[in-house]
């Protein structure tokens, strides 16, 4: 029997193998930021432990800055979270893209961005949208606090081996469909616990489309859908995206970790837990209205009623009233007060570009605020030399720094209570964008568009998609 | 860690599917750098309004769900962030076990690193313990090395842990001082030049 590229992987970082015990596997890479590990290093301190391996950690910050005057952060309790981080990092000899760095970004962007992220990789972070580096075929997954300093303090990890899940889509999506459309629908479908205990291989002509940022946008939601990872396997997308890049050997190094890596991809006759095949032409633009990410439909439908019977009714009628909706509303009804482009999710350049796209010469809807949060410095600087800032501020909207600003507000960056905000971030928890705050998932076209129009239109009609894609 | 075998308390039901990390503890708690005192803040949005005053009808501030140290919720439970901070939260203000039908992973593997049992029991079983947990001599007892459930009025059941988190749990070991202890094996994977890729 073949194997899939997960077991392949797994295999390779087993360090011991026991009976009745999880595995002790080999993390690869751990990133750090500055909210989820400052007790991990604590804890380092209070049994005098030292990181193993400090080569294989690397360290920004981005859940706290602020996204303009970055820094002169007024909340006395984020600078000391991020002092502590620069202290530690100083302590434990480990490398640190501070604000001043011109590597600063969202983890979940510059891992990939640095060339530290590669194929074939076992990497954590303590966050769960580590699962955005299976796009370079890696099992990537979040963690909790106490598995960081365990990574800290031996490089390792105990797990057990978890179930694999092969997701594949086939087919071509259809115009103004894009890859954020693609995780909303199956996590919709299937909802926001189908992936619980297993990794997703996502297969098929879609995924195999779609370039290195539309892969991570999907992996990045896996976790969305419960599994902690999830992973596209490496092809000649993959390796031109990597080519070159800071922390990737080079020359002929580089061409045999290419061989290596092609080796990594599934054998025909691997054998998976579950498979799940879908028609990627039937995917429509998404919106989510209700206040988790498999509460989701298609730009063209309507808001669910309970009559329809297809979710608890205490669920639904808890979501449509936090949501300040009603039962059977249009999707292209709901108002939009606010427009977030930004996120691990949808910061890249890529996803600038597309949101950038759609403005053509229009400006943002009166009564709307709009930002746009370059997922890192290096995305901004490029940005900046396309142009895309101009064409951004000339229309409305806000030109940031790089961090996680309102994906989950813990900077300055909020959502007031009761207004409706399209955001290309992950989560649309209740008061994930600030207390009360609701949260609208869309792809970066689809927030642009709701900027310049005050509410959800279906891109599919404007003239402009065809143009941009 | 404090070792757990057998646990008695009362419990409380939180009736309520998918309850993610951010319900837990809202973000704007994250910014502490310790690991103790964010019991007050557990559920901070649904427990308390605006103006910070008690929500009088959410579920942990109901009178008969004072002094409970279980709790028991809907499927899911946990989803969402990897934050430990939600563990953290729930064990301060009191809860030291957790029953539902089912977890996220990341939710799950952080409480018992902690010392908290995350107990996964049936939907029909959750169902039956949410109708009772209300009466006020109503206590749970949890036999961990056992692995039963029990109410003292007939009810009994047992439920599944994986035996390597069964016994970090009843003995309360570091699983850092553990893992140590395998230094040989992973300074020997460290050496084979092909297992990692450089950096």
């Amino acid at each position: 029997m073949g194997k899939s590229i997960i077991e392949k992987i797994w295999d390779r970082h087993i360090v011991n193998e026991e009976e009745n015990k999880p595995d002790l596997i080999y993390i690869d890479l751990q990133y750090i930021h500055e909210v989820t590990s400052p007790q991990a290093f604590e804890g380092l301190r209070l049994k005098g432990r030292k990181v193993r391996r400090p080569d294989r950690t690397f360290a920004t910050m981005d859940h706290n800055v602020p996204t303009v005057n970055r820094y002169f952060i007024e909340d006395d309790i984020a600078r000391k979270q991020l002092e502590a981080l620069e202290q530690n990092c100083k302590e434990f000899g480990i490398r640190l893209a501070d604000l001043d760095s011109p590597d600063q970004g969202i983890v979940h962007v510059i891992g990939p961005e640095l060339g530290l992220t590669q194929p074939g990789m076992t990497i954590v972070c303590g966050d769960s949208h580590t699962s955005t580096h299976g796009a370079f075929g890696s099992i990537a997954f979040g963690i909790g606090t106490s598995e960081v300093e365990h990574v800290l303090a031996t490089q390792t990890l105990w797990q057990t081996k978890p179930k694999t899940l092969k997701l594949e889509v086939n087919g071509k999506l259809g115009h103004g469909v894009m890859a954020k459309d693609v995780i909303l629908y199956v996590i919709s479908k299937f909802g926001v616990d189908f992936g619980t205990g297993h990794i997703i291989e996502y297969c098929g002509e879609v995924f195999r489309d779609m370039s290195m940022e539309e892969r991570m946008t999907v992996c990045n939601m896996s976790i969305e859908g419960g599994a902690r990872a999830g992973l596209v396997a490496p092809d000649e997308t993959t390796f031109s995206y990597l080519k070159g890049r800071k922390y990737l050997p080079k020359g002929e190094e580089f061409e045999q970790c290419v061989q290596d890596w092609k080796s990594l991809s599934s054998d025909e006759d691997a054998v998976y837990d579950q498979e799940i095949i879908l028609d990627g032409s039937l995917i429509s633009p998404m919106v989510s209205w209700g206040t988790n990410p498999g509460m989701a439909s298609g730009v063209d439908g309507k808001v669910p009623t309970l009559a329809e019977d297809i979710m608890d009714p205490k669920e639904l009628n808890r979501a449509i009233e936090y949501m300040g909706l009603e039962e059977g509303m249009p999707i292209t009804e709901i108002p939009v007060q606010h427009v977030f482009i930004g996120s691990c999710t949808n910061s890249r350049i890529e996803d600038l570009r597309q949101a950038a796209g759609m403005i053509d010469g229009q400006t943002v809807q009166k009564g709307v605020r709009a930002m746009v949060v370059p997922g890192s410095q290096s995305v901004k600087r490029q940005a900046e030399d396309e142009g895309l800032d101009e064409i951004f501020k000339s229309a409305g909207f806000e030109w940031r720094e790089s961090g996680c600003s309102m994906c989950l507000s813990m900077n300055p960056d909020v959502v007031p209570a009761g207004e409706h905000c399209a955001s290309t971030s992950n989560r649309n928890f209740e008061g994930r964008q600030g207390a009360g705050a609701r949260t609208h998932l869309v792809s970066p076209a689809m927030a642009a568009a709701a900027a310049i129009h005050g509410k959800f239109v279906d891109i599919r009609n404007l003239k402009r998609t065809e143009q941009v894609q | 860690m404090e070792p757990i075998t057998i646990y008695k308390g009362r419990a409380a039901a939180l009736d309520r599917k998918n309850v993610d990390t951010d319900q837990i503890i809202p973000k704007q708690f994250l910014k502490r750098i310790e690991r103790s005192g964010f019991g007050e803040f557990l559920f901070y949005n649904w427990r308390f309004d605006e103006t910070g005053k008690k929500r009088p009808d959410f579920e942990l501030n109901q009178p008969h769900n004072q002094n409970t140290s279980i709790l028991i919720a809907g499927e899911n439970f946990g989803c969402g962030s990897s934050r430990e901070h939600a563990p953290w939260s729930l064990k301060d203000y009191g809860f030291d076990i957790i029953i539902a039908p089912s977890y996220a992973d990341i939710f799950k593997s952080n409480c018992m690193k902690n010392g908290m049992v995350p107990i996964a029991l049936t939907q029909t079983e959750v169902n039956y313990l949410m109708e009772r947990v209300s009466a006020p001599d109503y206590e749970l007892t949890i036999d961990l090395p056992n692995q039963t459930l029990k109410d003292g009025q007939g009810f009994e059941t047992s439920f599944e842990i994986h035996p390597y988190w069964k016994e970090m749990l009843v003995k309360g070991w570091d699983e850092i001082s553990i893992t140590l202890q395998y230094d040989k094996e992973i300074s020997a994977y460290e050496s084979q030049k092909k297992a990692v890729s450089s950096i």
